[in-house]
């Protein structure tokens, strides 16, 4: 009687459980609830948890949104394209559009202070890919997603399209400056 | 009636009936094809990645990309799967298979499907990866070939499903059906569920691709959609724990250290595993964190459970059946005196030791609803797939086909040399694919990326670091020697069924199934067996590197940005 036939005694639901396997999936169980507990456990400690507000939009409301926000601090232009710099107040509303294949505009923002972004995508799903921050975030077209961020460090990170997009994929890169 | 002719393999015993037969080799010939059309394709890609190499030029790289997704993660494994259950139910229950007609429409159904994905995915105007993420679109035919394939799957779970049933009302067995049947089961109930879901989101998402549907919803689409995606996975870890346990009983005469903890623990992938798919959405917009801490917590613990519990009991089975044949010396004496020449036991314990530590533990850890935010889309979560449907899966199922080839085909394996070593070069080349995926994913490459240069972005670059090259050229090496183990495999195959010396209704030398472990033989000893201490050790040692690894990523975590 192997795994290949019936079991042998009929009434296998009432043969007992051997200590060897008892004591694994005690410990297995307990492992399962610590890690369960880490969870809601870094949302009271922990300092990265992703804020899940998000708005219902359209591509027309999010770039327009996020115009008004580039008129309003660009800076400078640079780059190949002129993209606008856009410096917003420390603790302001932050728009990153992200679209077929670029990042837009190019933030510039400060270390240590907390920035509300609102990222959305205006066509196909897109990923937000902050390098060598390592941090990545789903781009949903459709859907505002706002949460907090704050950089730690200050130097130039790139914004790196990590969910496939078509032939250009590999194109759509941006910027964030943080700066003292 | 043809259907009620039987031939007994006079190595095994077991009760083949010709329609079962004649299906089970159908399916498990188209599952080798599209594993070798897949298993390509993934070399273009290895090479492409590979930096210093390239291969491909972008356009090439992203629809094979697409086509070596599609070919060795549905096509080779859910043939390969359909003969599974035709082989745990017909075979093992020693019964006619029900409507074998229908079962003959679900093949042809897969086959016209599995084809027409790949003529319309090479056309390159489906370029659309596995997911095939709404809004981007595919051509109208690459997802009604991925519905047509799924309802000749479906078809092939019902028949299954029927002969259960044959065999209940023809008194084929007694008692409950074997532990490989249950566990059959519980994939073609997860199948059920997956199929529908995919279902759900890909008939709209056709109609939409022809206009008959105004929009899809981007966020649905991934919600419902991973529902499909990631359930079809767990198809594979039922389908190839099953496989494990028929393995331990061919080689060793094994049965389950007890029935009711394997046989629960392969029910819990049922009731936790779906829902679990959520994981695929912690980085989401519109998706609350309480949601994403049940459907990761509760759902997904609990399957890994599940998981951890076979992956006790199966070697732990295997101990227990050695020990009662008489190696019962040290912690390791039964697993030194394991076949390690046979690539039957070689390439399902690699596999059970890679999925393990290489796939489950990186799952695990990247299924937490915070660190997620460190790997989401990097080239971590192929990495960890490798490890799981490469390792696990595919390396099971490579494992099984050399002992379904004399007994079902009848036929001697050719180059037995090579088929020593076959587990070993493709194992240990795909363990090197994910290690070194998991390492460029860490550093944080993005996946489905062509040139992390960035050669043509007109000067907006990002240097990654040199390390993140290494671990792509080291990857591409590795993918070369997985490549030659695959092929390996292959030439094997399609060898032995061609040119492999018939056997006939001759028994032959060897012993192809072992004489089940006796109550007696399990008792000796003041049943000792069932102490197993060198699986004890085994699985302390994954518990510990598990808890290691689980803290440590919580520490990367800590020192990113702040993010609330």
């Amino acid at each position: 009687m192997s795994s290949l036939s019936p079991p042998g005694k009929k009434l296998w639901w009432k043969e007992p459980i051997h200590r060897s396997e008892l004591i694994w999936i005690s410990l297995v169980f307990v492992w399962g609830l610590v890690m369960t507990f880490m969870m809601p456990y870094w949302h009271v400690v922990g300092k990265q948890n992703l804020g899940t507000e998000t708005y219902k939009s359209t591509a027309e409301q999010f770039q327009a949104s996020t115009e008004a926000f580039v008129e309003q601090y660009t800076v400078r232009t640079e780059g190949p394209r002129n993209f606008p710099v856009v410096a917003p107040p420390a603790g302001g509303d932050v728009y990153l559009i992200s679209r077929l294949w670029d990042w837009w505009p190019i933030l510039q923002l400060k270390k240590g202070e907390t920035y509300r972004f609102h990222l959305s995508s205006l066509d196909w799903q897109h990923g937000f890919s902050l390098q060598p921050a390592n941090i990545n975030i789903q781009v949903v077209p459709g859907y505002e997603h706002v949460f907090n961020l704050t950089p730690t460090e200050t130097g130039e990170y790139s914004v790196i399209c990590n969910e496939y997009c078509g032939i250009g994929h590999h194109l759509m890169i941006g910027k964030i400056y943080v700066v003292d | 009636m043809a259907n009620t002719t039987f031939r007994t393999c006079p190595d095994t015993g077991l009760k083949f009936n010709g329609a079962t037969e004649s299906l089970l080799k159908a399916n498990a010939v188209a599952a080798v094809v599209f594993l070798l059309i897949g298993g390509f394709y993934g070399l273009l890609v290895g090479l492409t990645r590979w930096q210093a190499v390239h291969l491909l030029g972008a356009q090439d790289f992203y629809m094979v990309l697409t086509a070596h997704g599609l070919n060795v993660l549905i096509f080779w494994i859910i043939f390969f799967e359909i003969a599974i259950l035709y082989f745990a139910s017909s075979v093992l229950l020693g019964c006619r298979l029900a409507t074998p007609k229908w079962a003959w429409a679900g093949f042809a159904l897969m086959v016209i499907g599995a084809v027409m994905n790949n003529v319309v995915v090479m056309q390159g105007q489906s370029s659309v990866m596995m997911t095939s993420y709404a809004p981007m679109e595919a051509h109208p035919l690459f997802y009604l070939s991925l519905i047509l394939f799924a309802v000749g799957a479906l078809i092939g779970c019902f028949v299954f499903f029927g002969t259960l049933v044959v065999a209940k009302s023809e008194k084929t067995y007694e008692g409950s059906v074997p532990l490989v049947t249950f566990g059959a089961i519980t994939a073609a109930i997860i199948a059920v569920f997956t199929i529908v879901s995919g279902a759900i989101i890909l008939l709209p998402t056709f109609l939409w691709s022809v206009g008959l549907v105004g929009e899809i919803d981007a966020l649905a689409y991934r919600l419902i959609w991973w529902a499909f995606g990631h359930s079809s996975q767990q198809i594979n870890v039922a389908a190839h724990v099953s496989v494990w346990y028929a393995i331990a009983a061919i080689l060793f005469g094994a049965r389950p250290l007890s029935e009711k903890v394997s046989r629960t623990a392969f029910f819990m992938y049922i009731l936790f595993l779906q829902i679990a798919s959520a994981h695929h959405l912690l980085v989401d917009p519109g998706v609350s964190s309480n949601f994403k801490m049940f459907n990761t917590s509760y759902a997904m613990y609990l399957a890994v459970m599940a998981s951890m519990v076979h992956g006790l009991t199966v070697p732990g089975s295997i101990e227990a059946a050695q020990r009662a044949r008489g190696h019962r010396a040290g912690l390791f004496t039964w697993l030194r005196k394991a076949p390690w020449g046979n690539p039957v036991f070689s390439g399902m314990f690699i596999s059970l030791v890679g999925f393990g530590f290489l796939g489950g533990i990186t799952g695990v850890v990247m299924g937490a609803e915070q660190i997620n935010l460190l790997v989401h889309n990097t080239l971590y979560v192929p990495g960890h797939f490798h490890a799981t449907v490469v390792v696990g899966t595919t390396l099971t199922f490579m494992a099984l086909t050399y002992w379904l080839v004399p007994v079902l085909f009848r036929r001697e394996i050719i180059l037995k040399g090579l088929a020593k070593w076959q587990p070993y070069l493709f194992g240990l080349g795909m363990s090197g694919v994910s290690l070194f995926l998991m390492g460029a994913g860490t550093l944080g490459v993005p996946r489905r990326h062509w040139d992390i240069g960035f050669a043509a972005t007109g000067g907006v670059t990002h240097e990654f670091p040199a390390a993140a090259y290494t671990m792509l050229a080291l990857n591409g090496m590795s993918v070369i020697v997985a490549v030659i183990g695959g092929a390996a495999f292959c030439v094997i195959i399609v060898g032995s069924l061609l040119f492999g010396k018939k056997l006939g209704d001759q028994k032959m030398d060897e012993q192809w199934i072992a004489t089940p472990v006796t109550d007696e033989e399990y008792a000796a000893d003041g049943g000792s067996a069932y102490a197993i201490p060198g699986t004890i050790v085994l699985a302390m040692i994954f518990f510990i590197s598990f808890a290691l690894y689980y803290f440590i990523n919580w520490k990367y975590l800590a020192e990113t940005w702040g993010i609330s």
